[in-house]
């Protein structure tokens, strides 16, 4: 298969390792994998924060960047985060049509159908939960809001991490809640969001866990931040770059601790 | 009630002057509330409880999905054909011997119902717990009319005997835990037993003789409504305790005020949402008491009957084609129970007697916002859109769309009015940058210098507005090189 890979906004500029993973582990699997180069953005941010005059030219340009997938160019779009997939189903269209712009609309849509969350694309799609990754570590597992309950990729990610040789997967008491970030929320209601984070915190430590991980970085970013801030000693990793991990590549779990 | 208090577990919340406005925005209401300790331990306690009790009835349901998607159209039908069907409403329930009153706002409802009490010459009355009545602020309007409204259901006897505010839509005294409502019996009821002890059952049993007088005393009481059958003219109340039906069927003079959502078109809809109401609220597969009653009947119950209907911002937000979704809300509170923002924040966090995800996207519709000094302005932005709200909703508002849709109104209004804010500026910048590939590289290679803030890979503390995050988080520090770079210099 052709692949495009979407990296996300936060993956191309703060967490280039979940992209980058994303791109080894489906060449891994005999796929081709392209960047489009104009992509930036889907516009989840604006959107989310109410901006939805600002958010049309960031979807018009992430709609531009992906749908040579309508005309074969390639033949799917792989996101590694569940929220930005969210967001290009649950949105772009709406951003559009409420700029007047219904045939910026359909495309987007249609872009829309050959879109899928990454562990979407490696169950639902190539059909595969044994990537033949290599990971000798004990991982707790966050499913995030939106890939939960937006999406709904059920337990495809942990049909995945399952088959991961070595791996130690605890389960993470209340993971079904939200861990605070809610974007601009973070921001805006710190104390509240800091307060969801001190149980998400606390139920990560509980597990003992060396490594957090989950299909959003935002999510990770929050998390991370908060374990960072309390030393810790958990470190963040996305999906990807779990899967990714092989015996003759592992992947490093060294550095700072989250 | 008038007795000084002694003791800090009566420190309410005061009557507030607007019962949908109480004054403060949502963050600092909210910074409050996280601080107290008390009120962190009995909600963590009471929604998880119920949370859990929900998801098991629920989970017995086979075809709970197709109970919710009739629950939202009919709800949705009865919206958009909301004219036609209260006029038959009205029809029906005169056709009974009932009598209809409308009511534009708040205070056309209060003067309506202290005219009626009044035409009694009644100086008590009994009251059914009521969301549109609390809505209306008519215990505090009757009381400064001379006139005393008894609250019968026990949480709501709890909130009025400690001059208080409720905090929940179901439960609201769930910010109370039994040795602070001891207390409050003790101190405020003037006939509670000495010896009074915080077990439940005592403490239901102080409430119920102190409520059987008022009962049987009272020449009139107030009441809502779960539902109104337009074709037939019923009304329905759904409850727990049997005040409700005492209320309901012993005074003689019987005043109901309602939303006008709460129609439902035909007697057979109510088989749908006496299915959905009580396992999302309550919890239980079904509800101890379900009364209905169409007009008046000669020699059984009350013997004057009178709906007062009430508007109060209602058409405002049917006239919203997206906001007006919530209004299909039938007060059930499961969003409320698992919200993890309410979890955290109680009730009185949101100003308002609608708390919760559900009083986020109904407060500011009904009220309007006024200007961004408006604290129902903040209300949209308290939630992460987390979706857990919308995942539980017996009649499938999505109210992380209509969180969303909200906010654009409030941002909307900021372009119109041409007013610049800091996160407009911000927002701005942002959307040129994330909307061209090139312009994204460039701003990556320049925040790379970001670098030289962080300390072992990480931003531990940043100026304003960047505080608001390294308050409570570290940040990492930007790569050396993007994955926009990386792969130019890699594939």
């Amino acid at each position: 298969m052709r692949i495009a890979l979407a990296a996300t906004c936060i993956g191309d500029a703060l967490f280039p390792q979940a992209p980058q993973a994303t791109a080894r582990l489906l060449e891994r699997l005999g796929h081709e994998v392209v960047f489009p180069p104009g992509q930036a953005c889907c516009g989840q941010m604006h959107v989310n924060t109410g901006y939805l005059e600002e958010a049309y030219p960031v979807v018009r340009n992430h709609v531009r960047a992906f749908e040579p997938v309508l005309d074969g160019e390639f033949d799917a779009v792989v996101l590694p985060s569940g929220s930005c997939t969210g967001a290009v189903r649950h949105q772009q269209a709406m951003v559009c049509r409420r700029a007047g712009d219904e045939a910026l609309a359909r495309r987007a849509d249609a872009v829309s159908r050959h879109t899928y969350e990454l562990s979407e694309l490696l169950v639902d799609v190539l059909g595969v939960t044994d990537v033949g990754a290599h990971f000798p570590h004990r991982v707790t597992y966050h499913p995030t809001c939106h890939s939960l309950r937006m999406i709904h990729v059920g337990d495809k990610p942990l049909r995945l991490l399952r088959e991961v040789g070595g791996i130690d997967l605890v389960e993470l008491p209340g993971a079904e809640s939200c861990c605070g970030f809610g974007g601009t929320f973070a921001l805006k209601n710190a104390p509240t969001s800091t307060a969801m984070l001190a149980d998400k915190v606390t139920a990560v430590k509980s597990t003992e866990a060396e490594v957090l991980t989950a299909g959003d970085y935002s999510c990770l970013m929050h998390i991370g931040g908060g374990l960072s801030r309390l030393r810790a000693g958990v470190r963040i990793m996305h999906l990807a770059e779990i899967l990714a991990s092989t015996v003759d590549e592992p992947a490093e779990v060294v550095g700072v601790a989250a | 009630m008038t007795t000084t208090p002694t003791n800090p577990v009566f420190l309410g919340v005061p009557h507030p002057r607007e019962p949908l406005r109480w004054g403060d925005p949502f963050p600092t209401a909210a910074r409050e509330s996280l601080d107290d300790a008390q009120l962190r331990r009995n909600l963590g306690h009471a929604t998880s409880t119920i949370r859990d009790k929900r998801a098991r009835v629920v989970g017995e349901v086979p075809d709970w999905e197709e109970l919710r998607d009739a629950g939202a159209a009919l709800k949705a039908h009865t919206l958009t054909h909301l004219p036609e069907l209260l006029e038959r409403l009205e029809e029906n329930v005169t056709a009974r011997g009932g009598v209809v009153h409308w009511a534009r706002d708040a205070a056309e409802a209060n003067a309506i119902v202290t005219d009626l009490v009044r035409a009694k010459q009644a100086d008590e009355v009994v009251k059914v717990k009521s969301m549109a009545t609390q809505e209306i602020g008519l215990d505090e309007h009757l009381a400064s009319e001379g006139i005393a409204a008894f609250e019968t259901d026990l949480a709501e006897l709890i909130v009025q005997l400690a001059d208080d505010q409720p905090s929940h839509i179901l439960v609201p005294a769930i910010h109370r835990n039994r040795a602070e409502i001891r207390e409050i019996f003790l101190e405020r009821m003037g006939d509670a037993p000495a010896h009074l002890t915080d077990d439940p059952a005592a403490l239901a049993e102080a409430a119920r003789l102190h409520l059987r007088r008022k009962f049987l005393s009272a020449k009139a009481a107030v009441s809502g409504a779960n539902f109104a059958v337009a074709d037939t003219g019923t009304l329905a109340v759904v409850e727990s305790e049997g005040n409700g039906r005492m209320c309901l069927t012993l005074p003689e003079t019987l005043i109901t005020v309602m939303g006008i959502e709460k129609l439902v078109p035909s007697f057979e809809d109510l088989e749908v949402f006496l299915q959905l109401l009580p396992r999302s609220s309550t919890g239980e597969r079904m509800n101890p008491y379900t009364s209905l009653w169409t007009g008046v009947t000669p020699g059984d119950g009350p013997q004057e009957f009178h709906l007062v209907l009430l508007d109060n911002g209602r058409t405002r937000a049917l006239a919203d084609d997206v906001g007006r979704d919530a209004l299909r809300c039938i007060r059930c509170s499961a969003c409320l129970n698992v919200c993890p923002v309410y979890e955290r924040v109680g009730g009185h966090a949101y100003q308002s007697v609608y708390p919760g995800p559900i009083g986020a996207i109904l407060t500011p519709q009904l009220t309007g916002v006024q200007s961004h000094d408006d604290p129902n302005a903040t209300l949209p932005y308290a939630s992460t859109l987390c979706g857990a709200c919308y995942e539980v909703c017996p009649v499938k508002i999505d109210i992380p769309s209509l969180l969303v849709h909200l906010r654009a109104r409030d941002v909307d209004e900021d372009h119109d009015r041409h007013r610049p804010t800091g996160w407009g500026a911000a927002m701005k910048a942002a959307a040129w940058v994330m909307s061209d590939g090139r312009r994204m590289g460039m701003a990556e290679k320049a925040s790379a210098a970001g670098r030289v803030v962080a300390r072992d890979g990480q931003i531990r503390s940043l100026p304003f507005p960047g505080s608001l995050w390294t308050g409570s988080r570290d940040l990492p520090a930007p790569p050396k090189q993007s994955f926009r770079r990386w792969w130019k210099e890699n594939r």
